[in-house]
């Protein structure tokens, strides 16, 4: 658990009623605010976190010590004003920055859940957060906002619980995840689970963690959030401090030794079995399946304004599924915008200082909130 | 991160269709531009306004002022739309650059009670001048493209286009005229003058024929 966020707990006399039918309790939920929630509980914006990512979504991580992961987006003055917005952001079910996940005590055990904790979709994901919602004793909240993964939960939280969204602000995503999305999922989860000191998913148990097996499933992942451009443009073909090739399998490129940076900085901050349930759960995505087969019944009726928003260069979640998306909400005449925004720096360029996009959502929230304010006048 | 303040200087057709539009009505308007209509739809007559633009810049600038508004096309994305989800279905000077005006026309009909289009009307004498005497596609303040550098595909005259209403059985129920100077032409006037003298023209369209008389 993390000192520095706060945190509900979701009782074992109320359980979370998953996808797969369990039932999970006790469950904790653990968040960050920032802003001040104001008194009649109309500015809020709860913002989903994406695979990796926590609650540290603008102040400084505990365990890297870096800044919050979208300071760019949100603080003062921001885009997502914290002067007049109050920014919820809780880490997800199923992750491991202070939530209950597979690293949490299995109750029934006493030892690390491991693979016997249940397998989470993205719909539970927002059900354990509609319960911190309903703590926090917010009927609808001002926007829900996401990119990749969090986009997902964004979608999700529309089709559960449109009266309670009144903006939606779904970023670099899909309504389902792609046969290619799966099969980067699956070796990043089959290099996991190749390593000997994963333990069958046991490694806690054991004073383990399967370093090297999370680490290349990291590094294959992380070429997927960028594009083939900006690697050129960072690194090309440039050897790391070297005057010439080696001949042999030292990292001689820079390509190598960032990607391997990110392999063994990102063991240090997150847990392997998290890894793959989280991963299986964005597999698992399909918003059109659970209506029918048809996407545009996810959003039939509902009220929420939405704001899409795609990159040029994402291969990942690339700009015809984000035009999916809004072909559904056209089919039902809901209020949407969509942007898609010229940028070079693939998947990640959600995350970066884009001003095309911070000028798109800070215009989008703006409008909304006169929006409200003159329809509640 | 407020839109910045616009001069208030409409174009005739857009304040046209700012007095044809009823206040708190559903508009989509296709080819919205730089979204000065749908501005001036918000700011006089409080209408629920959507947007579809094909340039992704201006795109990006309407959603920044706080305009629903989605990238796409005339041709392509208007069939995504269901029947009658819209009062007002607006195309305001775009019809002459779609690829298939006639089923741009078609889905404007089925997807608002009623369409609004407006188009330069090729028939105006300055246009008919130009060709007849310089014998070169002509240069306007409406058409100010050469002709390799135009989006405009489907050029039409006002009477090409109520032929076209016929032909897709949309009833007129209201046409008007622009002279150069901005002026509406008296509706007293013959078709024949109007599709002369008139520059551009907006009309009002039901996809309801009013009946037949034998």
């Amino acid at each position: 658990m993390s000192p520095s966020s706060d945190y509900i707990d979701i009782p074992d006399s109320d359980p979370l009623r998953l996808d797969c039918d369990k039932l999970l309790a006790p469950v904790r939920i653990a968040y960050k605010t920032y802003g001040t929630l104001n008194a009649d509980k109309s500015n809020a914006i709860l913002i989903c976190h994406a695979l990796t990512l926590d609650q540290y979504v603008a102040s400084e991580q505990p365990v890297t010590r870096k800044p919050g992961w979208w300071e760019a987006m949100v603080g003062p003055g921001k885009p997502i004003d914290t002067d007049r917005f109050f920014i919820i952001c809780p880490n997800i079910l199923g992750g491991c920055m202070g939530s209950t996940g597979p690293a949490s005590l299995n109750p029934n055990t006493g030892r690390p859940w491991g693979l016997e904790f249940p397998v989470i979709t993205i719909g539970d994901m927002v059900d354990a957060q509609v319960r911190l919602i309903d703590r926090l004793g917010i009927d609808q909240l001002f926007s829900v906002v996401g990119g990749s993964m969090g986009g997902m939960q964004v979608l999700e939280w529309v089709a559960r619980h449109p009266e309670r969204v009144f903006t939606a602000i779904p970023i670099a995503t899909a309504a389902w995840h792609s046969s290619q999305n799966i099969a980067f999922h699956e070796v990043g989860r089959q290099a996991v689970m190749a390593d000997p000191d994963w333990c069958q998913g046991r490694y806690l148990e054991f004073g383990k963690v399967p370093r090297n097996g999370l680490a290349v499933a990291r590094m294959a992942a992380h070429i997927t959030y960028l594009s083939e451009e900006a690697l050129h443009r960072k690194f090309g073909r440039s050897l790391q401090d070297l005057a010439a090739k080696t001949f042999s399998f030292n990292a001689d490129f820079q390509v190598e030794s960032y990607l391997r940076h990110q392999g063994s900085t990102f063991v240090d901050r997150f847990d392997a079995n998290s890894y793959l349930y989280i991963t299986r759960a964005m597999d698992y995505f399909d918003l059109a399946a659970e209506h029918g087969d048809v996407l545009a019944n996810a959003f039939r009726g509902c009220k929420t304004r939405f704001c899409v928003v795609s990159f040029t260069s994402d291969w990942l979640y690339p700009t015809r599924e984000s035009r999916e998306i809004v072909q559904a909400l056209n089919a039902v005449a809901a209020n949407v915008s969509f942007v898609e925004i010229e940028s070079d720096k693939g998947h990640d360029a959600f995350l970066l200082e884009e001003p095309e996009l911070f000028a798109a959502i800070g215009g989008f929230l703006n409008a909304a909130a006169a929006k409200r304010g003159s329809r509640r006048a | 991160m407020l839109a910045p303040s616009r001069p208030a200087v409409h174009r005739v057709d857009h304040l046209l269709i700012a007095e044809m539009v009823r206040a708190g009505s559903r508009v989509l308007d296709v080819g919205c531009g730089d979204g000065a209509l749908l501005q001036l739809l918000a700011d006089t007559k409080n209408v629920d306004g959507r947007g579809i633009e094909v340039s992704r810049e201006r795109v990006n600038a309407c959603v920044a002022r706080g305009l629903s508004v989605i990238q796409g096309d005339a041709d392509r994305d208007l069939a995504d739309y269901p029947d009658a989800a819209f009062d007002y279905a607006i195309l305001s000077l775009t019809i002459q650059a779609t690829r298939y005006p006639k089923s741009v026309l078609e889905n404007l009909l089925r997807i608002g009670h009623r369409a609004i289009v407006s188009f330069p009307n090729f028939g105006h004498w300055q246009v008919r001048g130009q060709l007849l005497f310089t014998g070169r596609m002509p240069v306007t303040e409406n058409l100010p493209e050469a002709w390799y550098a135009s989006p405009n595909a489907h050029l039409c005259t006002i009477k090409d286009f109520a032929d076209l209403c016929r032909v897709t059985g949309a009833g007129v129920e209201r046409a008007v005229a622009f002279n150069l100077k901005g002026q509406k032409l008296g509706t007293w006037l013959p078709l024949t003058v109007h599709n002369f003298l008139g520059e551009k023209a907006v009309f009002m369209l039901t996809r309801h024929v009013l009946p037949h008389r034998p």
